[in-house]
């Protein structure tokens, strides 16, 4: 392998990448306004969500409790019948029904405990149980504040002094700004590195430089540095400029490390960009390889829902891509601060990833080469 | 003046193509440039001239495959701008584009490939065996009905090309360089061929464009074209006469202006010195197999040093192949190569350095200008660095190239960028120069200028040259010549001694001759004498709206491509059931096995219950207590622990007396959707202990003012991420890939070229989309059953109500999802941007705005407008109310009508979007 080889290539990879508006175009876009985006449309869990009330007793408990729901949670909660209760439901039109019985007032003052029924349509999974969860905590304050000048001493006075700790507003653009990145970073590895190779051969310029004295480990090694090199520039300032100047997130640990990590994990994506390419060999055959394993890879991760959800095997099988380990080492870092003596394990994994993937792809490499 | 009379009026007596001032641009290029021309009738006219003059546009547009700008264009009797007649006249016509099988599909057999084109024409299926028959015996195709266009020669391929035009016996029949690139022998049997289609139907006109001037020479009338414009028109032989010239090439380039000829003189080479007798090149009992096609075929030859030496040979007759030996690209398999006596190893990078290669077709990087393009050559090469300008200036100056330092390669003219390839093999100044078929596509008189470049170096500088070439002018002009076929050398010798061994009086008849001997008793590979003509000609379907054997004919067709086609096939039928296996386990809202720890400060039985009460959660699990606080900042920073609860010092005490007791807790909040979920469950837990503890210590009383609220989750009520996710990503999945299938489908046959076959065939714009569609909603349906099963075994989802209502609700709305796949295809011209364009489109609408998470009822403005007419929507209603609500067709009938609303609405609206013609 000689050194000027694999620069005067990887130049010649820059300088085809700077001719290609369209990939200028997609990286500029992933690491700026992709990840603003992803910061800024994560769907908060309640958002107006719809709710009806069946108002049996017309008492002032039950309208301060229909007063009670209100943007940006809930929407204006409709008043029906609790015959349309279930017609409603049926047909999609409510998420959450709170069925107030008749003399509700009446029994609570009475301490009868009477019990209101909130239905909640549990195939909108997301708002189900969150949602059920405000309800509670808006009827309780309501019927609290309602019954404030009776209240008397019920439940030991012990206070649970919860807060969060990394984020502690909970603000969810931070969380997306990082998800989103995480997720350009890999896409954008893979896609450059692919559509590089995809380009020699549609031109036929591969076979050329195999005249020359360059060698099939040059031409790889060449194409995963300088597309690497590109994506961990643009996310260098993408978190730079984007995640740290424009959506002023905090970041707790060192940049420079979560770099470190961002390389390896582009040593094993590159190098599976590589493998994709010469499975595909034209650009829309990449492309629907690309869905394939694009989706399943950052889905399965971590990155948007924690991977402990997942069933064991799920869990197990997701070890050996590199994404997993990257995602645990750039929220480890980027959130809760961690340095190198808690985030080397992934760095190992990474490395050692990295490595299979990268002598997977040249054999494949050279066996596509001739 | 009626204009009628005049649109309509009949073409003089003979004429099968009046063309009047036609003109055509692509963008700022002008193509077509004032043509007016009349065409005579039941001769073969020939269209000459080098590539890109503007050749194809002209025959694009007689064959009406392509829009007319400006100008009219009468064929057969009328006016091809009006789309009546082009519907009339189109069986008449038969259309070749150019390229080798351009407009067959590489996958599918001989005989699927003329079988489509049979029924696209109406033909039943007696007809078609009958008619598929004949025409394989008459092209020798027989032995090869059943292989694959993609792997047979270009020979044989423009043969099938021909069997595909000829199926519907046409009146015209229109040929684009159907000869470009196929060997001499196949080259004369396809003119054979023709001869005798023409004298079984007299009839019949014949308008064909090539590059061969010895072709042309035989044709009835020739129109010589160059720059969009008409040269010269006229019979071989008056144009020879008014030039003066002896051959059709010569003639050519004296009808070129002054200006194009440049300083052109005929290209001389001297003899060559007879004292060098150094081998340069030897090729000792060379073989290639490829698994078990043997591709080089025992060859041997040597080639001296400074000789210019030919390659003769057919596509795929071995030449490339042996090319990529010599150079060490490919491993021998038997036989050995030697370069000057060294022999050749694939690793070995000194033979690199010696060689200097020209691949295929043009391979520079077209994104470099012509000087980095030769600094980056020079760099591998391993040029010292000081002595890199100079010989990139040399270069530059050597091979003309002065003007265009800074240009890119494809901005150039062919001739130009075959210099520019030849000076980057140039550069590190090899003794052996290996060009793979060089002037392929290049004009005359730059072929010329090309040779005499080559003529130079292989006498003023003792280059060897190894070519490759169809040209048969080249090839007397090399010292010695090779020809080959099917992977052997036939001859070996000087072009006058092969001329003079077989006695033939030019080389193409030697060559042909020696191909027909190698051939030999193979009869099927050569045609028969007389092509039979046809019986009676058919009666024809003329052009009904709607055919459905036609429609059908397109189906079967996609459907066998996708059979093999694995990636694309995979995705159709497992990449549903793979997304929902990932999304299903991945986008998961249960919030189980978190972890804890305790700060347990107290360790008293009180402040045990209360760290009891949290493991014993089925959300919960504890890992070891934590020590100090230096070890909850650890441990969570790890991301070991997610909730970290710390119970003060005297909390049983506190708890006991009702004092105020504060309990701290800290949830990870690195992802803000489970803090809160988690922030939650810790809250709920603390309140039912709290709960527990009250009753303990103030007994009833506690429930005094009280109220219970009774939570009913209905249709899931185990809540499970799972049941609910199921029935929402089927609707998202049965829009994404159907789409995206059905758009790639189409926009695929316009990126490779086959949707010519559409514009010039009868079949009309809602067959070819019906049938194209067919086959992905056969496909989806079956997807959507495997989902389904999928759901319900693996998933364990339960399914309450009416299949059937289900099942059918799916039909429409995978009909209606491909119907917007094909809508999408209608404005998309490559496939990667239908792929991704196509998937954004459908997701965004069907995730955002179909009530997968808010109800439609819930959205406003323009996201509720979106989710009103998308058809995802009421697909959500429908597969969340039959799986989880057991609902069925008397509810849910309104969505289905709404569903079977959008299937017609989105295919007359891709119908419209449609062109029938190129733009």
């Amino acid at each position: 392998m000689r050194l000027g080889n694999l620069i005067q290539l990887g130049i010649k990879e820059l300088r085809g990448l700077a001719r290609d508006p369209m990939l200028l175009v997609l990286i500029a876009y992933s690491f700026t306004l992709a990840v603003y985006e992803g910061a800024n449309t994560l769907p908060e869990t309640l958002n107006r969500a719809a709710i009806a009330i069946v108002d049996e007793d017309h008492s002032p408990v039950s309208t301060r409790i229909a007063m009670a729901f209100t943007d940006p949670y809930f929407s204006t909660p409709r008043l029906i019948s609790q015959y349309e209760m279930d017609r409603r439901m049926d047909a999609g039109l409510d998420t959450f029904a709170l069925d107030i019985p008749p003399d509700f007032q009446r029994d609570l003052l009475a301490r009868k405990a009477p019990s209101i029924q909130l239905n909640v349509d549990a195939t909108r999974i997301s708002q189900a149980f969150n949602g059920s969860g405000y309800v509670e905590q808006i009827v309780g304050a309501e019927i609290a504040e309602f019954l404030a000048r009776t209240r008397e001493a019920q439940t030991p006075p012990i206070d649970l002094a919860l807060r969060a700790r990394f984020n502690p507003e909970l603000k969810r653009s931070w969380f997306g700004a990082v998800d989103h990145l995480i997720m350009s970073i890999t896409m954008l590895s893979i896609i450059l590195t692919g559509a590089a190779l995809i380009r020699e051969r549609e031109h036929g310029t591969i076979e050329h430089l195999l005249v020359m004295p360059v060698t099939p480990l040059e031409i790889m090694v060449s194409k995963v540095w300088s597309m690497g090199a590109v994506v961990l520039v643009a996310s260098t300032l993408s978190i730079t400029f984007v995640v740290k100047g424009w959506l002023a997130v905090t970041i707790d640990g060192s940049v420079a490390l979560f770099l470190l990590g961002a390389a390896l994990h582009l040593f094993a994506t590159t190098s599976m960009g590589i493998f994709l390419a010469t499975v595909a060999g034209s650009m829309p055959q990449f492309g629907l390889l690309l869905i394939m394993i694009l989706l399943p890879l950052q889905t399965l991760s971590g990155s948007m829902t924690p991977r402990e959800s997942m069933p064991q095997f799920v869990q197990d099988i997701m070890l050996a891509a590199p994404n997993t380990h990257f995602v645990l080492l750039a929220q480890a870092i980027l959130f809760r601060g961690a340095g190198l003596e808690a985030v080397w394990p992934q760095l190992l994994a990474l490395t050692l990833i990295g490595v299979v993937f990268f002598l997977i792809a040249l054999r494949r490499f050279r066996d596509f080469l001739a | 003046m009626n204009t009628t009379v005049a649109a309509g009026a009949p073409d003089g007596p003979g004429s099968v193509v009046r063309l009047d001032g036609v003109g055509l641009s692509y963008g700022k290029t002008r193509a077509l440039d004032a043509i007016t021309l009349d065409l005579p009738s039941g001769c073969t006219i020939g269209l000459i001239g080098p590539d890109g003059v503007g050749k194809s546009s002209l025959l694009a547009l007689i064959a009406g495959a392509r829009e007319i700008q400006q100008g009219s264009v009468h064929v057969l009797g009328g006016d091809m701008a009006s789309s009546r007649h082009r519907r009339n006249v189109c069986p008449d016509i038969a259309y070749m584009p150019q390229g080798l099988g351009k407009n067959l599909y590489p996958t599918l057999s001989v005989f699927e490939n003329i079988d489509f084109f049979g029924r696209l024409f109406g033909h039943d299926t007696a007809e078609r065996s009958r008619r598929i028959a004949g025409l394989l015996r008459d092209t020798g195709l027989t032995p090869f009905a059943d292989r694959p266009a993609e792997k047979l020669s270009g020979g044989m391929k423009q043969k099938v090309g021909l069997c595909c035009a000829l199926i519907h016996d046409p009146e015209l029949l229109i040929l684009d360089e159907p000869t470009t690139g196929v060997d001499p022998l196949s080259r004369r049997q396809f003119w054979e061929l023709i001869a005798s289609i023409r004298s079984g139907r007299p009839g019949m006109s014949v308008i064909v464009s090539t590059a061969y001037m010895e072709e042309a020479a035989q044709f009835d009338f020739l129109i010589a074209m160059n720059a969009g414009r008409v040269l010269a028109t006229g019979t071989p032989a008056e144009l020879k006469q008014r030039t003066g010239a002896d051959t059709l090439d010569d003639a050519f380039i004296r009808l070129l202006p002054e200006t194009d000829r440049g300083n052109h003189t005929s290209v001389v080479i001297p003899p060559r010195d007879a004292d060098h007798d150094e081998i340069a090149i030897e090729a000792d009992h060379l073989t290639r197999r490829f698994n078990d096609f043997v591709a080089v075929d025992d060859v041997s030859f040597r080639i001296r040093k400074g000789e210019i030496f030919g390659f003769l040979g057919s596509n795929g007759c071995g030449k490339t192949t042996t090319m990529k030996m010599l150079t060490g690209l490919l491993p021998v398999s038997e036989g050995n190569a030697r370069l000057f006596g060294k022999a050749i190893d694939a690793g070995d990078m000194s033979v690199r350095q010696r060689i200097g290669y020209m691949s295929q077709g043009f391979s520079l990087y077209s994104e470099l200008t012509v000087t980095q393009n030769l600094d980056l050559h020079a760099r591998l090469f391993d040029l010292p660095a000081q002595t890199i300008d100079a010989r990139i200036d040399e270069m530059i100056a050597r091979f003309d190239l002065t003007d265009v330092t800074d240009a890119l390669p494809d901005a150039l003219p062919l001739g130009l960028r075959q210099r520019l390839s030849l000076a980057v093999a140039m550069i590190h100044s090899p003794d052996i120069l290996i060009l793979d078929e060089p002037t392929s596509g290049v004009d005359p008189i730059a072929r010329d200028h090309f040779w005499q470049i080559l003529a130079e170096l292989s006498r003023k500088d003792n280059v060897t040259i190894f070519v490759s070439t169809h040209f048969m002018n080249e090839a007397e002009r090399c010292d010695r010549i090779s020809l080959m076929h099917a992977g052997r050398v036939l001859i070996s010798d000087a072009p006058a001694a092969i001329i003079a061994k077989r006695g033939a009086a030019t080389l193409e008849q030697a060559f042909i001759g020696y191909l027909e001997d190698a051939i030999g008793g193979d009869k099927n590979a050569s045609p028969q004498a007389a092509i039979a003509p046809p019986a009676a000609r058919p009666k024809r379907t003329r052009s009904a709206v709607f055919n459905l054997r036609r429609m059908l004919a397109y189906t079967r067709r996609e459907a066998l491509e996708l059979r093999r086609d694995p990636i694309r096939a995979t995705l159709a039928i497992l990449g549903s059931v793979l997304l929902l296996f990932v999304l299903g386990y991945g986008i998961s809202m249960d919030v189980e096995d978190l972890t804890f720890a305790v700060l347990d400060r107290d360790d008293t039985a009180i402040s045990r219950d209360y760290s009891l009460q949290i493991a014993g959660s089925r959300y919960f699990t504890e890992k070891a207590p934590i020590k100090d606080y230096a070890d909850l900042d650890r441990r969570m920073r790890k991301g070991e622990i997610s909730l970290a609860i710390e119970l003060p010092p005297g909390f049983g005490r506190d708890v006991s007396r009702g004092r105020h007791v504060e309990i701290g807790a800290w949830v990870d909040g690195a992802n803000p959707t489970r803090a809160e979920t988690l922030r939650s469950y810790a809250q709920a837990i603390h309140a039912t202990w709290l709960a527990q503890k009250g009753r303990e210590l103030y007994g009833e009383a506690a429930i005094a003012g009280s109220y219970q609220l009774a939570l009913r989750y209905r249709y899931n009520p185990d809540v499970r991420s799972v049941v609910a996710m199921a029935p929402g990503i089927i609707p998202l999945l049965l829009i994404m890939i159907p789409a995206v299938l059905a758009a790639l489908a189409v926009v695929r046959e316009k990126e490779l070229g086959s949707i010519v076959n559409f514009y010039v065939t009868p079949v009309t714009r809602l067959e070819f989309l019906l049938g194209m569609q067919l086959p992905y909603v056969v496909l989806a349906f079956a997807n959507f059953l495997l989902l389904v099963a999928f759901a319900l075994t693996v998933f364990g989802v339960p399914f309450a109500g009416s299949f059937l209502t289900y099942a059918v609700a799916a039909l429409l709305y995978v009909t209606a999802t491909t119907a917007i796949g094909l809508v999408i295809s209608t404005f998309m011209n490559s496939q990667i941007a239908a792929l991704f364009g196509t998937v954004l489109i459908t997701l965004i609408p069907a995730i955002q705005y179909s009530g997968l998470i808010d109800p439609v009822s819930s959205l406003q403005g323009v996201g509720k407008m979106i989710g009103l007419v998308y058809p995802t929507s009421y697909f959500v209603t429908i597969s969340r109310g039959t799986f989880s609500k057991g609902l069925g067709f008397a509810t849910l009938h309104n969505d289905l009508l709404a569903l079977a609303v959008m299937i017609p609405v989105l295919l007359a609206t891709s119908a419209l979007l449609l062109k029938k013609q190129a733009r």
